[in-house]
């Protein structure tokens, strides 16, 4: 069965979605995700969906699942490289994914999920009751 | 042959005359027609009635006899939307032919029979409101012909995006923004922004007339799209009366950034990209308000 592959990048996962997502991969991708997280220990995840042309409710869907997956595992999530024609879709369908975090290129993916997981880090530092 | 094209192909040349005449004398434009040129269109007009009139069917102007007359008045009514007659106009130049046709019958069926008058100046009155009706029908099409057209050039010429610097672009709207609008102002921004790798988008609403409810759906929608892709919106422009119309309906923008002109717009877009302006002499250009906040607050 075909999969998409998920990478480990450190403490980062790295995930490409090069092919037409259908419902039983998105799934599995959300299965691999997770299980990945738990895993490895991983503080961030970046999928990059600059592929993907088309979406549907479902997809939208796992989109957000994913990304409050994660930070239930502890993992902030970014998703980049959206292209216009499926931001649109989205939009038109009613899904504007309030809880994810969008980049324009992986690089700049990158970067906001390093400083989210320093953020993240910090933050739980700063809840700590003060000694 | 009836009565009313006897009556008509009989007196052709002096209805024509007096025809022309009144219409001199009332609506005909001279800064419009020269007329030689009414003359022409008179008389071509009147040929095709006659010829209409003669055939089977006298008075119904839907029958193939009447093809000729149609277009002839399709065309010039037409014309003389283009060269910029009003629709009164247009109208009397059919409805100015009733008064010396129904001279002519007087004329001619004086003496006769009232039943034998009147039947006739009913069908003369029919056939001149229909043709009438044609006449208006043919200027309205035209009028409506000519504004879709300015409205797709409208649309075409009205959303240029601009790049304001590196990764900062701007999208001045000017108009109502309807749904075919937004999707075009969509579409080429999110194009740009993929093209241009671009993180920050001003949305500038300086020449939008009014923010109703739908139009705030149509940018939100917009902001949306671009968010999704990882870009970030600033809406400008935003002008008094306008920001008391979107309170008042009650239209949510907290989630989005707004400032009343673009050049704050533009400052904001700056200072998030990590970029200060600096006068050449060193002195902190104060043209920045919220670095200027942030180095107070620093302090």
């Amino acid at each position: 069965m075909e999969r998409i592959p998920v990478l480990r990048m450190g403490s980062l996962l790295l995930v490409t979605i090069q092919v037409d997502m259908h419902d039983k991969l998105a799934l599995q991708l959300q299965d691999d995700i997770t299980q990945r997280i738990s895993d490895f220990g991983s503080t961030g995840v970046l999928i990059d969906i600059s592929s993907l042309e088309i979406v549907d409710s479902f997809i939208g869907r796992m989109l957000a699942n994913i990304a409050a997956m994660s930070r239930v595992l502890g993992a902030e999530a970014v998703v980049v490289g959206m292209q216009p024609a499926v931001a649109i879709t989205l939009v038109e369908l009613g899904m504007s994914l309030p809880g994810v975090r969008t980049a324009l290129s992986v690089e700049a993916g990158m970067e906001l999920l390093m400083s989210a997981v320093a953020k993240a880090a910090r933050g739980w530092e700063d809840d700590r009751p003060q000694t | 042959m009836n009565q009313l094209a006897e009556i008509i192909s009989r007196n052709e040349d002096k209805i024509r005359a007096e025809w022309i005449d009144g219409m001199t004398r009332s609506v005909q434009r001279a800064d419009l027609i020269s007329k030689a040129e009414l003359d022409e269109q008179c008389g071509a007009l009147l040929g095709a009635i006659i010829a209409g009139v003669k055939s089977s069917a006298p008075t119904d102007v839907s029958a193939a006899s009447w093809e000729s007359a149609r277009e002839l008045l399709q065309s010039i009514s037409a014309s003389r939307a283009r060269q910029g007659f009003s629709p009164v106009d247009v109208a009397t130049f059919v409805l100015s032919l009733k008064q010396p046709l129904f001279a002519s019958i007087r004329d001619t069926l004086k003496g006769s029979q009232d039943d034998e008058m009147f039947k006739t100046v009913w069908a003369a009155t029919e056939l001149l409101d229909r043709l009438a009706l044609i006449t208006t029908e043919a200027y309205m099409a035209t009028r409506e012909e000519l504004i879709t057209r300015q409205q797709q050039e409208l649309l075409e010429l009205s959303t240029p995006v601009v790049k304001l610097w590196d990764g900062i672009l701007a999208l001045p709207i000017i108009g109502t923004l309807d749904s075919s609008r937004t999707q075009m102002v969509m579409e080429s921004l999110l194009q740009t922004v993929v093209a241009t790798n671009s993180k920050y988008a001003i949305i500038d609403i300086t020449g939008v007339p009014t923010v109703d409810t739908l139009v705030a759906q149509h940018l939100l929608k917009t902001i949306t799209a671009a968010r999704l892709m990882g870009a970030e919106c600033i809406i400008s422009g935003v002008r008094p009366q306008i920001a008391q119309t979107i309170v008042h309906l009650g239209i949510n923008l907290e989630d989005v950034v707004t400032k009343a002109k673009l050049s704050d717009a533009f400052a904001l877009a700056l200072d998030r990209s990590g970029r200060t302006v600096t006068r050449k002499d060193g002195v902190r250009a104060s043209a920045n308000p919220i670095s200027t906040l942030l180095e107070k607050r620093e302090e």
